[in-house]
């Protein structure tokens, strides 16, 4: 029954949709207060039906009623409960739900709290998020109804791949898809101020809480998933620049770049078109991102099952709602009219410096992605683009940009000077020369790239720090330095917090990429290695029983200089349902670096071959995701920048030029 | 430091600055581009019957997909080295790779395999990269003769004892 009232709503949902993406534009073109008071309703229809489709889904995978087609594909009985309901949106059709869940739910968001925007422009964003809704319920209930029955029924499910029973990938998807779709309220406030042909600092204090609000959850969507691997493949290795890993970094950058050029339509009504441009191609990143994940057409070792049928219709949707905002904004752009004037060394050059170089990586990852598709349509054989290419790259593009976020916050808006701000920043450079310089001394020139980066890193870190510094006018006046730092706002905290965040990932990238200590072997129970300076003793394994497998489970008394640090447990677990091996890597953070140990297979005569690593800070990877995570959430938080709460009022920085 | 002390420049001159700041870096990157994709960062995505026809040469680093062929799995007296076969079902590749195998590494299964070829004709991987998800094969590890392979993947129970056993 569940199943059919599912299937219902959605059909109800997809209606509503159509009448939101509709009427309110007619209502627009007459004048018609009530058609365009329309658009609230339907929107919240669509949220109402979207709810009760899936509950009813997830009422079918917790109640593992295996009529239901893909609960039978993608569950069992046996399964935790947790993963019975992670199961919901572990797979194509559930997850493809989950995503018009969240598209209603954010419009549903704006309806609610936009009630002061102005009647007409709430209508259009809405009618915009509507058409979005319409596209990906077709895409369901055309492609990948998840509501589909199976007669007979079988009695088991075939249960959800191991690798994805895990509590960091159960909340992987779901963060990055709120991502993925927090940019369509950017990429339908865009469109509907092409449409109304005027773009505000009220329009940038709406979309630019929306931008954040996607990035921090790409942000930790990503940093999910990369830690996922880190733990969960037994590799180490946390980043692969795989075609499906780029295409959650290519929003990430477009968003990146939005939230910066959002700042500055709002504080000096400048970049309005570009940052028009910038919402409409985040969003577009978002559905290539689906299109390369969901349709298959690039190999990856991130393989999920697909189908050539929705390849082609998330394409045909893709060049719809990109050449389509693409073509509209052609048409309309040049009628907005031009913003304010800034000085070549100002706050606004720096942010559009972010903005070329944000971009400018992001279509070079794009270019990197998609070349293999090119060069196979070209009929020059299959070719894959590897890593040295995209490190390359990030390397070339991002090193200037650290430079000139060293010096960024610290410029006036409209007109700065460099030589004030390099006065306070001078001692971060020293510092990171030191740094560097020291690094490649003790190493005697053997990590030059190394000391590179690191100096890179510190450099961002202590020029972060200064900035706070000279904010609160700690050299000048040390006393009242702690009243300073009450009276810095939440959104300057986020921006520091954020940005320090970006060094300590590029410190824990650094570090632990040059100096890992990685060693396989094989040992036998008594055998003793030393990683790094840590000796690990193998004390043999032991059987273990989990709820749906079985596992070897291998024991390492770790210590340093004779002193005892920890035991490290990695398992190799045999799944029933499916039949399947997984690695569970047993790591020790410490502050230093991480411990991790992974078992492997019985090599007869009681030895097991073992993997034993140290990762020097490799924390900072998490750390630094975090710290940008929270920064977002601070600035979020700040009042000035809530959701919904800007007013009618026109802001004073606005009105200055 | 002078532009800076006669005020702000015009409209016009700024949207200059800007398009060009933008249009240097692009070069920049393309430039970039197109001397990263001449270098050791692209690699050939082959099948075995592709390396026999193309003649590739030992030493030339590509990357390998196929299945791995039933019945050819075994591990050296080290424990570490590992040596399968693998085939697109019109040619096969004897493989050996040192080090732990993924997960989802087993016979009969698809497996893409990165490395390169060694005198004896033995291709050395430095890394096997198994798929995430056992309903699917990457576009590159499907053999291009695949009725003539009997395919394993319907009976993974059995090809995942095999592995064990081998």
């Amino acid at each position: 029954m569940a199943g059919e009232i599912g299937h219902f709503s959605l059909i109800l949902a997809l209606a509503f949709a159509l009448v939101g993406a509709s009427l309110p534009h007619i209502g627009a073109l007459r004048g018609d207060n009530r058609l365009m008071a329309l658009a609230d309703r339907a929107v919240l229809a669509q949220f109402l039906m979207a709810v009760v489709a899936f509950a009813a889904l997830t009422y079918a995978f917790v109640t593992s009623d295996f009529s239901v087609m893909n609960v039978a594909a993608n569950s069992h009985s046996l399964k935790p409960m947790l993963y019975k309901i992670s199961g919901v949106w572990g797979n194509h059709e559930g997850s493809l739900l989950f995503w018009v869940l969240i598209l209603t739910l954010f419009g549903a968001l704006v309806s609610w709290r936009g009630k002061k925007l102005p009647l007409r422009f709430r209508s259009r964003v809405l009618a915009v998020q509507s058409l979005l809704v319409f596209g990906f319920l077709c895409f369901i209930l055309f492609t990948s109804n998840p509501f589909l029955r199976l007669d007979p029924a079988p009695l088991e499910g075939t249960g959800l791949n191991p690798l994805l029973q895990d509590p960091g990938l159960a909340f992987h998807p779901p963060m990055l898809y709120l991502g993925y779709v927090g940019l369509s309220i950017a990429f339908s406030f865009a469109v509907a101020a092409l449409l109304e042909g005027e773009v505000t600092p009220l329009w940038a204090r709406w979309v630019r809480p929306w931008a954040l609000l996607a990035w921090v959850f790409l942000t930790g969507g990503i940093a999910l998933g990369s830690w996922w691997a880190y733990y969960e493949l037994g590799w180490g290795g946390w980043w692969f620049w795989d075609p499906v890993e780029n295409a959650s970094f290519m929003p990430w950058l477009a968003a990146t770049a939005l939230l910066h050029s959002a700042i500055v339509v709002e504080k000096r009504d400048a970049l309005k078109s570009w940052t028009i441009l910038l919402a409409i191609i985040a969003f577009s990143f978002s559905l290539l991102g689906t299109f390369l994940v969901r349709s298959g057409v690039i190999t990856s070792v991130h393989a999920f099952a697909t189908d050539p049928a929705r390849g082609i219709f998330i394409l045909a949707f893709l060049a719809l709602v990109i050449g389509g905002s693409m073509a509209l904004y052609a048409w309309r752009a040049p009628r907005l009219s031009p913003g304010g004037l800034f000085g070549v060394v100002s706050r606004e050059s720096g942010l559009v410096l972010n903005n070329i170089f944000l971009s400018t990586f992001a279509a070079v990852v794009l270019v990197g992605t998609l070349y293999p598709l090119f060069v196979e349509a070209a009929g020059a054989g299959q070719i894959t683009v590897g890593p040295p290419f995209f490190e390359y790259a990030a390397a070339v593009l991002m090193s200037p940009l650290i430079v000139a976020l060293g010096f960024g916050p610290l410029l006036a808006w409209k007109r700065g000077k460099l030589s004030r701000a390099a006065q306070i920043v001078f001692p971060a450079l020293v510092v990171a020369l030191v740094a560097g310089t020291v690094l490649v001394w003790r190493t005697t020139g053997g990590y030059v790239m190394t000391a590179f980066g690191l100096g890179l890193a510190v450099w961002l870190i202590t020029s972060v720090l200064l900035e706070i510094a000279g904010r609160i006018k700690l050299w000048q006046a040390p006393g009242k330095a702690l009243g300073g730092l009450a009276k810095i706002t939440r959104a300057q905290w986020g921006m520091s917090l954020a940005h320090a965040g970006l060094g300590v990932i590029l410190l824990g990238i650094t570090v632990s990429e040059a100096f890992t200590d990685e060693q396989l072997l094989v040992m036998a129970p008594g055998d003793t290695a030393s990683v790094a300076g840590y000796d690990f003793t193998f004390d043999g394994v032991a059987p273990v029983a989990g709820p749906n497998f079985s596992a070897v489970r291998g024991f390492f008394q770790v210590s340093e200089e004779g002193a005892f640090l920890t035991t490290l447990t990695p398992e190799d677990r045999v799944y029933t349902n499916p039949a399947m091996n997984t690695t569970e890597a047993a790591i020790y953070p410490l502050f230093a670096g991480d411990l991790y140990a992974v078992i492997g297979e019985a090599t007869g005569t009681g030895r097991w071959s073992v993997r034993l690593y140290f990762k020097p800070f490799i924390s900072g990877l998490w750390l630094g995701a975090l710290m940008m995570m929270i920064g977002g959430i601070l600035s979020l938080s700040d009042r000035r920048l809530r959701i919904g709460m800007p007013t009618g009022k026109r802001s004073k920085v606005g009105r200055a030029v | 430091m002078s532009g800076l002390n006669k005020g702000l420049k015009t409209r016009k001159q700024q949207r200059l600055l800007v398009v060009s700041a933008a249009v240097t870096t692009l070069v920049g990157a393309v430039l970039l581009v197109l001397f990263a994709l001449g270098g050791d960062s692209l690699s050939l995505f082959l099948q075995p019957s592709d390396v026999k026809e193309k003649q590739i040469s030992a030493g030339q680093h590509f990357r390998l997909g196929g299945l791995v062929e039933a019945g050819s799995f075994s591990r050296d007296a080290d424990g570490l080295t590992y040596r399968f076969s693998v085939t697109d079902c019109a040619a096969t590749l004897p493989v050996q790779f040192k080090g732990l195998l993924p997960d989802l590494f087993r016979e009969g299964q698809g497996v893409v395999t990165e490395g390169e070829l060694n005198a004896d004709g033995v291709f050395v991987a430095s890394t096997v990269l198994a798929k995430h998800d056992e309903n699917y094969n990457p576009p590159g590890t499907l053999p291009k003769s695949a009725d003539q392979c009997v395919h394993p993947e319907n009976s993974p129970y059995e090809a995942n004892q095999s592995q064990v056993g081998g």
